[in-house]
């Protein structure tokens, strides 16, 4: 039997966040808003506190803060020929669970794509003519601009508390910041944080090769802060654990250090966990949704919530996994290349060499999740893919995160993986080698998507989203490139040994190993509604009360971490519905 | 350097411990965890879980994948079989946060991940016999009696996968590598690490968790020991 509840305003699917963003912002308005979300509620005492959270069996290991695939998970299979298997334990990528989503266990590395990010289809033509465009591939514009954007971003990082050194205030270029960073409005928030050895090793080297190294910028607080909420962070201790992990010393931007005790206090704002919206309810007519139906854990029934403005803000591949379920935007079919909804599903090309010094001490343990130095000379705006034959670019950076010895053992090529051989290895080389890491973009293909399985249900009976995806040979040549520069500079490093960990030609996706957990597209924003789920305000195209929130929207993904892009967007969208939509719901574009 | 037993030391305290969340942690060392007493032999140890043949063979491959001998401690001084029959029998074991229901595809490339219809646990107890009768076949003995360096061959048999093992238990081999590693470096609450003599020896400070002051220190061995989650320190 459904229940139904009180009608609200504002319905929140899924409270991270770009979730706790809106609901911040709208309940300025007065709106009376109701946030679901389908996990646990958490925060940072007790859930987080000191020791317990820093245990790397339970969390790192055992993934303790993330989605359960026995609850929730996708099917997912390389190309259409394939028959899909369900992801069954969680690696390649890690959607979290509970209040603060995926914005309680990140790294913290925040970025603002490069210039030529937002209108990457019209540089590619403009510099280069389409014709260097695979045919497969979907490359395409934001519908939005960097300068309307700027003001979003900028607020985000203040609200996010983001610790760095600028390298272009409005045009002018910072010595020791990064001279190709898009101009902003002006400084972080907080100073940039100290780095560790091996970010200080690999910035020399960088520099002596003509690089321009800055301090990696990031949501790791680096002296105390009061944002404009009044919510406090405190300094960060390098403690090494924030990846999978939340942080007991209020220390990494989340939701819950950011904005969430502030919202809590709003009396218009209310928030239920254990509440698992099962699809977004449509008016008569089509055009408009009335609510959403949930299922409720703590009583075991499904809820109808009605409300006038319907806000997904869950995690990427949930966002999309609901409008497929609930028929917002039509489903893309790879066959006719039509349907918007599921299209250009994109992911991350990264790559890396490690490096080992027999008699240098890099005491790993000693990190944060944004730490040490990176470049972006090999970026995406200084990089003529004409010449080099793809079109994409990566960041760099050397800075460790953790020593946590069962996952982070780095052990030179050759070294036995057990017996007596492996543990003298270990004895000798951990604490004695470091990485440089190739973060870099992904483009979106025709064949990459995301639609409904149709043998694969989950406990409350919805079929499982599947996800069609492979590496394509453009973002391998991407890689590829990317291997040929950091070489040499790396080899000037002096190592005892190093090696290499690029994809090769012809790599086939591998869901096993950790590679990142930056799924994007798929509810992408653009300026057509042919081929974009969602318009330039994030509203969908065709139920103007919904917006869909997220690393969704990106029409291919950037070379940098998704996070402050996805801040930056959500900020932008709820200044949209503050200052248009509310006094005329209707579609913005 | 060592802090007196039973004794927080003021000294260790200043230079470990920035946030006040790490002070309370630390300085609620109660007395009793420097005084623990020496859990039970391992060869007195009653299992959750595995059955004498299975832990004579967990005993026995943990020895040969992490052995006692040269610097460091084996898997066997490290507790490691222990951890594992508590992992087994607990949420890992039973597979409790997969999603495990069917159609399974085991045969499929390893590339897509765990496809088999069975839990951790239910690898374990197919496969354990499955591997002893194949040594006793071509080595004459099952595992836990073979001498060293035959089980080393053995094992290495079982890594190449030599004795075609069916699909559904692929991923013996590998759990089984992962999670002696796993019981040799995790927190010693789970009933490996024990002493945190793995952490010792490769320098891991365990949950000290704050290291402000030695960000800087930049090529200078850290010098503190490490400390557990329940508050030893070593």
């Amino acid at each position: 039997m459904a229940r139904t509840e009180k009608k609200k305003d504002v319905v929140i699917v899924g409270l991270g966040w770009t979730g706790s963003i809106l609901g911040m912002e709208l309940a300025q308005d007065g709106l009376e808003i109701v946030a679901l979300e389908r996990g646990h509620d958490q925060n940072t005492v007790p859930n987080f506190q000191y020791p317990n959270m820093i245990d790397e069996l339970k969390y790192g290991v055992r993934l303790g803060m993330m989605q359960k695939p026995h609850n929730s998970t996708v099917t997912i299979r390389r190309d259409v020929n394939e028959t899909a298997l369900p992801y069954r334990s969680l690696g390649s990528f890690l959607p979290g669970i509970g209040v603060g989503g995926a914005g309680t266990h990140w790294n913290g590395l925040n970025w603002r794509p490069q210039l030529s990010e937002y209108r990457l289809r019209s540089h590619v033509e403009e510099r280069w003519g389409a014709g260097i465009i695979p045919e497969d591939m979907h490359l395409q514009d934001y519908p939005v601009t960097y300068d309307e954007l700027e003001p979003f971003f900028d607020r985000f990082e203040h609200v996010a508390g983001i610790s760095g050194m600028a390298g272009n205030v409005k045009g002018k270029i910072i010595e020791g910041g990064n001279p190709f960073e898009a101009p902003r409005s002006r400084e972080y928030p907080m100073p940039a944080m100290p780095t560790t050895w091996d970010g200080a090793k690999f910035a020399e080297a960088a520099k002596a090769a003509g690089c321009h190294p800055f301090p990696s910028p990031g949501g790791i607080a680096s002296q105390a802060y009061v944002n404009e909420y009044g919510m406090q962070m405190g300094p960060c201790n390098h403690c090494g654990f924030c990846e999978r992990y939340g942080c007991y010393n209020y220390s990494k931007s989340s939701p819950q250090t950011a904005i969430l005790d502030a919202l809590k206090r709003k009396p218009n704002f209310e928030y239920r966990t254990e509440a698992d919206v099962l699809r977004v309810e449509m008016a008569a007519d089509g055009k408009t949704a009335t609510g959403v139906t949930y299922y409720d854990y703590k009583t075991g029934e499904e809820v109808f919530q009605p409300a006038d403005l319907v806000i997904l803000a869950a995690y990427q591949l949930h966002n999309v996994h609901l409008m497929l379920l609930s028929g917002i935007g039509k489903p893309y079919d790879p066959a006719t290349g039509e349907g918007t909804t599921g299209r250009s599903y994109a992911y991350q090309m990264n790559g890396g060499y490690t490096l080992f010094f027999k008699d240098e001490h890099f005491n790993p343990f000693i990190g944060t999740g944004a730490n040490g130095m990176s470049i972006d000379d090999f970026g995406m705006d200084n990089i003529d893919f004409g010449r080099e034959g793809f079109i994409g670019g990566a960041y760099w950076r050397s800075g460790q995160t953790n020593g946590q010895p069962i996952r982070s053992m780095s052990l030179p090529k050759g070294s036995p993986s057990w017996g007596a051989g492996w543990k003298e290895a270990v004895g000798e080389w951990y604490g004695h080698s470091m990485s440089i890491g190739s973060h870099g973009s992904h483009m979106s293909y025709r064949g990459n998507f995301l639609d409904l399985d149709p043998t694969y249900k989950d406990p409350l009976g919805r079929p499982l989203m599947r996800m069609t995806f492979n590496w394509n040979p453009n973002d391998i040549r991407m890689t590829q490139f990317m291997k040929s520069k950091m070489e040499p500079i790396a080899q000037s490093m002096n190592p005892t040994s190093m090696q290499e960990g690029f994809k090769k030609e012809g790599a086939m996706y591998d869901v096993r190993p950790y590679q990142t957990t930056h799924n994007v597209g798929g509810s992408v924003m653009g300026a057509d509604p042919k081929t974009s789920a969602v318009n330039r305000y994030l509203q969908a195209w065709d139920k103007h009360n919904i917006f869909v929130l997220g690393a969704g929207a990106f029409p291919q993904n950037t070379q940098y971490n998704p996070t402050g892009m996805v801040g930056g967007l959500a900020y932008w969208a709820a200044h949209a519905i503050r200052t248009d939509y509310l006094r005329n719901p209707r579609p913005l574009v | 350097m060592r802090d007196v037993p039973g004794l927080p030391s003021r000294r260790t305290f200043l230079k470990a411990s920035a946030a006040s969340a790490a002070i309370a942690g630390i300085a609620a060392v109660p007395a009793k965890a420097e005084q623990k007493p020496e859990p039970v032999a391992l060869t007195e140890y009653k299992p959750d879980c595995l059955k004498p043949s299975e832990w004579a063979f967990v005993m026995a491959a943990v020895a040969r994948l992490i052995p006692s001998d040269g610097e460091g401690p084996g898997a066997i001084e490290a507790r490691v079989p222990v951890f594992i029959d508590k992992q087994l029998a607990g949420d890992y074991g039973r597979a409790a946060d997969w999603y495990m229901q069917g159609p399974h595809d085991a045969a499929a490339s390893p590339l897509r991940g765990w496809q088999t219809p069975l839990n951790p646990l239910q690898i374990y107890q197919k496969a354990i016999p499955f591997f002893d009768e194949w040594c006793k076949t071509t080595h004459g003995k099952i595992f836990a009696e073979l001498d060293a360096e035959t089980q080393d061959k053995a094992l290495t048999s079982l890594q190449k996968d030599e004795m075609k093992i069916a699909p559904e238990l692929r991923e013996f081999f590998t759990i089984l590598l992962a999670n002696t590693k796993e019981g040799y470096f995790a927190d010693p609450m789970y009933g490996g690490n024990h002493g945190m003599e793995a952490w010792k020896y490769i320098g891991f400070p365990g949950a000290r968790g704050s290291y402000k002051e030695w960000v800087l220190k930049h090529n200078k061995p850290y010098p503190l020991g490490p400390v557990s989650i329940s508050g030893e320190r070593a």
